[in-house]
C-alpha cells in the first residue's frame, strides 16, 4: 500500500501528461468557442431592409418559413475580410445554388448600398441591423460569421470569421448538404 | 558575425554540458575524484559560452541588428533602449536562452560555491543540473534558435508587443526564471541524494539558500507581473487566476511548502521522504509552467507564439524529467530511514499542517487551471474556470494556514505546550477580536469572508511580532538587553518574522481591494463628472500625443474631495502604429488607505469617437498598496534570511569555510 501511495506522483505525471499529448493536437483550438446557438431555432429578429439595394428586410419567420437552407451571413461593408469572403459567398450562390441570407452589422446604409452596388448582390434578403441588436442575438463575436440555418429555421453550423480555405467551404458544404436532407447534425 | 559567434558559443556549450552529464557522475560512481572535479570547470565554462550567447543576442537588439530574425519580429529602431535590452528575453526564443543562462548560472553556483559539498554529491549534482541543461540547449538549437538570420533584412523592425514595453514587465522575466530555474538545483540535489540513497540534515543545508535564493526570486517576480498588470491592463485587477498566473503560482506554493519542510530536515531529520518529492514537484511545476506558456495548450492573456512542434518537445522533455524522477523516487524513497519521533502538538507537526494545506492548495491550483482541458478531453466541452473556482476552493484552505501560522513559531520542537502558547497569545487574541468587530461595524452587510480575512490578518501579524518580541524579551527585560538579544537572534528568524507579517500584511490588501473595491464605467466626452468614494472627478479634455513609438491620448482629471483640489490625473491611451496595437496607461494616486485609479479608453462606436466621447473607468481600491509594502516583507525576509551566516559557515562536518554562498539572485 504504501509503495504504491509513494509511485503515485509518477502515475499522476505520466496521466496529466497524456493529457497534454492529446491537448497538443495542432487541430485543436483552444479559443474556439462553440456557439450555444447550435440545433436551436434562429433567435427572435426582425430587420428593416437596406435602402436603395431592393432586396427585403430579414426576420426569423423569413428563415422558418423558408422551406429550404440558407446561409445567414453577417457582413459590414468597412470589414476588410467581407470584401475577400463577398466573392466566395457570391460563387456558392451562383455555382450551388444556394440561398444566401444577409445581416448588415452596424453598417451606415449608404455605404452599405454602394457597397453591394459595386461588388454585386448575391443577397436574397438583407437586414440591416444598425444598432448591433439582433447580432447580439445571434451571439456573433466579430465580423463576418456565417451560419447554416436548415428549412424548419433550425441553426445547423456556425463560421466565425471569413470562409476562406477550401476546408471552411467543404464545412459549409457539409452543413448545407446535413440541412437539406432534414438530418440535423449537431 | 556576432550572432553566428552567439550560435557557435551555444553549441559548445551544448558539448560541455554533454560532458559534464557523463563524466562527474560515472566517476562518482568509480570514486575518480577528477572526474568527478570536472564538473566544476564544465558548469563554469557551460556558464560563460551561454553567458556569451546571450550578450550576443543582447548586442544584436542593442545595435538593432535587422539581419536576425529575432531581432526584426521583437524590436524596432525607434524604441527606448531599455526596451531594446529587455526585447532580449520578449521573444520566445531569447527568454528560452535567459531559460538556460540561468540553468547554467544556478549549476556554476553550486560548482564555485558549494566547496563544503561533498565531492560525491556535488558531481551527481551538476551531472543532473547538466542532464536538464542537455535537454533544453538541444531544443533551444534544434527548434528555437534566436540567431537566425533573414535575408534581405528589412528596413526597420516590427516592434515588441507594446504592452509589454514597461519597465516592471522589462524586469519581470529575468526574476520570475531565477525562481522557476532556481528550483532546479534543488531537484537536482534531490536526484543526487536518491541515487546516492542519502539524506541527512546536512544535505538539507546545503539545498536551503538556493532554495531561499529561488523562492525570493520567483515571489519578487509574480509580484512585479501582478503590479504590472494592476497598471498596465486597465481593469484594476492584480491576479485574474489566469493559467499562465497560477502555473506561476503553483511553484510558489510548492516551493514554499519545500522551504519549510527543510527545516525539519535540517534540524530533526524527519520529513526526508517528503522534503525530496516537494524539490522533485516544485522545479516539475516550474517546467510544466514553461510548458503550458509555450505550447497554447490553455487560452490565456499572456502566450509566446505558438507552435505544436515545440510544444511536442518540451512536453518531451517534461516527461523524461519528471516521470524518471518521480520513478527514481518511487523505487528509491521506501530505503530512506524515517527519523525524528514528534509529538502531534510540536514545531513539526504545525510545519506538517503548514505542508499538507499548501499542498492541498498546490493541488487545488493545479486541478483548477487543468480541468478545462481535461472536460474538453472526456466530455468535448469548452468550459472555463475563473476566479469563482479558486476563491471558493483556495482562501478557505488558506485561512486556517495563516491561523496555525500564527502559532506554529511559537511552538518548540519535538513537543509543544500548547496551553502555554496560547496564554502568550491572549492579547493577540484580544485584539483580532476588536479588529473584527471595528471590521464588521465599517463593514455591516457586507461580505462576511472579508471580515474573517481581515481577522487572521491582523492575528497573524501580531503573533508574529508578539513571538519576536518574546525571543528578544521586549518589555520583560531592559531595552539594552533586547537589543543584544536582537543582534544575537540568527537573521534567519528576523527574516521568518519580516516574511510572515509581510505575507498578513499582504492579506490586508487583498482582502480590501477585493471585498471593498468601489468602481465606476462612464461614458462620456470632457466635462464629464464622476463621484465615487467621496471624491469627485472631472475629465477636463483630452490630448493627443507623440511619444517616440507611439501616441497618446492624454485624459486630464480634476480631482476634488469636497469641493477642494486633490490632484490631477493623466491616464493615457497609447497606440504603437509599428506593432498596431494598444496600451492602457492608468492614472494612479496611491495612498495608505487605497489607491484612486482612472483610465480611459476610446468607445468601440466610431460615431461616439467622432464626437470625443471616452470610456472612463475609474475605481477606488481600499488597502492596495498593502499588497506591493507586503510583498517587499516578503522578498526582504527572504534576502534576511539568506545572509544568515548558517547558510555561509560550513556544514557540521567541515570547518568554516570562507567564502560566502553569495546570493544569486542579483
Amino acid at each position: 500500500m504504501a509503495r504504491l501511495l509513494i509511485a503515485l506522483p509518477a502515475l499522476v505525471a505520466v496521466l496529466i501528461g497524456a493529457l497534454f499529448l492529446w491537448g497538443l493536437d495542432p487541430d485543436r483550438d483552444p479559443g474556439a468557442i462553440p456557439s450555444v446557438l447550435i440545433s436551436q431555432p434562429v433567435p427572435e429578429f426582425d430587420l428593416e431592409p437596406i435602402d436603395g439595394v431592393g432586396v427585403p428586410g430579414l426576420s426569423k419567420a423569413d428563415l422558418a418559413g423558408l422551406g429550404k437552407p440558407a446561409l445567414v451571413n453577417v457582413f459590414a461593408s468597412w470589414c476588410v475580410p467581407c470584401r475577400a469572403e463577398h466573392a466566395v459567398l457570391t460563387r456558392l450562390v451562383e455555382d450551388d445554388g444556394v440561398t444566401l441570407m444577409g445581416l448588415n452589422y452596424k453598417d451606415k446604409p449608404a455605404d452599405a448600398a454602394a457597397w453591394l452596388a459595386r461588388l454585386g448582390n448575391p443577397y436574397t434578403r438583407i437586414g440591416s441591423d444598425l444598432s448591433g441588436r439582433a447580432g447580439i442575438e445571434w451571439g456573433i463575436s466579430g465580423v463576418p460569421e456565417t451560419f447554416v440555418v436548415d428549412a424548419t429555421g433550425t441553426v445547423i453550423y456556425r463560421q466565425v470569421g471569413a470562409i476562406s480555405t477550401a476546408d471552411d467551404l467543404a464545412k459549409i458544404k457539409a452543413a448545407l448538404a446535413a440541412a437539406g436532407s432534414g438530418d440535423v447534425a449537431s | 558575425m556576432i550572432p553566428e559567434l552567439g550560435q557557435f558559443a551555444l553549441l559548445l556549450a551544448l558539448v560541455a554540458a554533454l560532458v559534464q552529464s557523463v563524466l562527474p557522475i560515472v566517476g562518482a560512481a568509480k570514486r575518480n575524484v577528477l572526474w568527478m572535479q570536472s564538473a566544476t570547470t564544465t558548469a563554469v565554462l557551460q556558464l560563460g559560452l551561454i553567458g556569451l550567447a546571450f550578450a550576443a543576442l543582447m548586442r544584436s537588439f542593442v545595435v538593432s541588428d535587422f539581419t536576425v530574425r529575432n531581432v526584426v519580429e521583437n524590436s524596432n529602431s525607434l524604441k527606448p533602449m531599455l526596451f531594446k535590452v529587455s526585447g532580449t528575453w520578449g521573444s520566445h526564443e531569447g527568454s528560452l536562452l535567459l531559460w538556460v543562462l540561468i540553468l547554467a548560472l544556478f549549476g556554476a553556483g553550486v560548482a564555485i560555491m558549494g566547496r563544503n559539498v561533498p565531492d560525491g554529491l556535488k558531481a551527481r549534482t551538476l551531472s543532473v543540473q547538466a542532464w536538464i541543461s542537455v535537454g533544453f540547449l538541444s531544443f533551444m538549437l534544434f527548434t528555437s534558435n534566436p540567431f537566425e538570420r533573414v535575408f534581405p533584412p528589412p528596413v526597420d523592425g516590427q516592434d515588441l508587443n507594446p504592452l509589454l514595453q514597461d519597465v516592471g514587465l522589462a524586469m519581470h522575466p529575468p526574476l520570475l526564471y531565477i525562481g522557476y530555474v532556481g528550483f532546479s538545483i534543488v531537484f537536482s540535489f534531490a536526484v543526487a541524494a536518491l541515487i546516492e540513497g542519502r539524506i541527512d540534515p546536512a544535505w538539507a543545508r546545503w539545498v536551503r539558500p538556493w532554495t531561499l535564493a529561488a523562492w525570493t526570486s520567483l515571489t519578487a517576480g509574480i509580484a512585479l507581473g501582478s503590479w504590472w498588470a494592476y497598471y498596465e491592463l486597465g481593469w484594476g485587477g492584480w491576479w485574474f487566476w489566469d493559467p499562465v498566473e497560477n502555473v506561476s503560482f503553483m511553484p510558489w506554493l510548492l516551493g514554499t511548502a519545500l522551504l519549510h519542510s527543510a527545516i525539519v530536515t535540517e534540524k530533526r531529520d524527519a520529513f526526508k521522504s517528503w522534503t525530496i518529492l516537494l524539490a522533485i514537484l516544485t522545479f516539475s511545476l516550474s517546467l510544466l509552467g514553461t510548458f503550458v506558456v509555450r505550447s497554447g495548450l490553455l487560452t490565456s492573456v499572456h502566450a509566446f507564439a505558438v507552435d505544436p512542434e515545440r510544444g511536442l518537445y518540451i512536453l518531451g522533455l517534461l516527461g523524461i524529467t519528471i516521470v524518471g524522477s518521480l520513478t527514481l523516487y518511487a523505487v528509491r524513497a521506501p530505503k530512506l530511514e524515517a527519523g525524528g519521533i514528534f509529538a502531534p502538538i510540536s514545531r513539526e507537526g504545525g510545519l506538517l499542517v503548514n505542508n499538507l494545506l499548501l499542498a492541498t492548495a498546490t493541488a487545488v491550483v493545479l486541478f483548477g487551471t487543468l480541468y478545462p482541458l481535461f472536460v474538453e478531453a472526456v466530455a468535448d466541452d469548452k468550459i472555463s474556470v475563473g476566479p469563482p473556482f479558486f476563491n471558493a476552493s483556495f482562501i478557505p484552505i488558506m485561512l486556517p494556514l495563516i491561523v496555525v501560522m500564527a502559532v506554529g513559531p511559537l511552538l518548540s520542537w519535538k513537543r509543544a505546550d500548547l496551553p502555554g502558547v496560547l496564554s502568550r497569545l491572549k492579547w493577540v487574541a484580544a485584539l483580532t477580536a476588536i479588529a473584527a468587530l471595528v471590521a464588521w461595524y465599517i463593514d455591516t452587510g457586507g461580505p462576511v469572508l472579508a471580515v474573517i480575512a481581515i481577522a487572521v490578518a491582523v492575528w497573524l501579524f501580531f503573533a508574529t511580532l508578539r513571538e519576536w518580541a518574546l525571543r528578544v524579551k521586549l518589555g520583560s527585560a531592559p531595552l539594552a538587553e533586547s537589543w543584544r538579544r536582537a543582534r544575537g537572534l540568527p537573521r534567519a528568524s528576523h527574516g521568518m518574522t519580516l516574511a510572515h507579517a509581510g505575507l498578513a500584511v499582504c492579506i490586508l490588501g487583498f482582502t480590501g481591494s477585493s471585498a471593498w473595491k468601489d468602481e465606476v464605467i462612464r461614458f462620456g466626452a470632457p466635462g464629464t463628472e464622476v463621484s465615487i468614494a467621496g471624491f469627485d472627478l472631472r475629465l477636463e479634455k483630452v490630448e493627443r500625443l507623440r511619444g517616440p513609438n507611439y501616441f497618446s491620448d492624454m485624459g486630464t482629471f480634476t480631482v476634488t474631495r469636497d469641493g477642494e483640489p486633490v490632484a490631477v490625473m493623466r491616464p493615457e491611451r497609447r497606440s504603437y502604429p509599428v506593432a498596431q496595437s494598444q496600451t492602457t496607461e492608468a492614472a494612479i494616486r496611491s495612498t495608505i488607505a487605497g489607491d484612486l485609479y482612472v483610465s480611459i479608453t476610446a468607445p468601440a462606436d466610431e460615431e461616439a469617437q467622432a464626437a470625443g466621447m471616452w470610456t472612463m473607468r475609474i475605481l477606488y481600491e481600499p488597502l492596495v498598496g498593502f499588497i506591493w509594502l507586503g510583498t517587499f516583507m516578503l522578498v526582504g525576509g527572504g534576502l534576511l534570511s539568506l545572509s544568515d551566516r548558517r547558510l555561509r559557515v560550513g556544514a557540521p562536518r567541515r570547518s568554516r569555510v570562507p567564502s560566502a554562498v553569495a546570493t544569486p539572485a542579483e
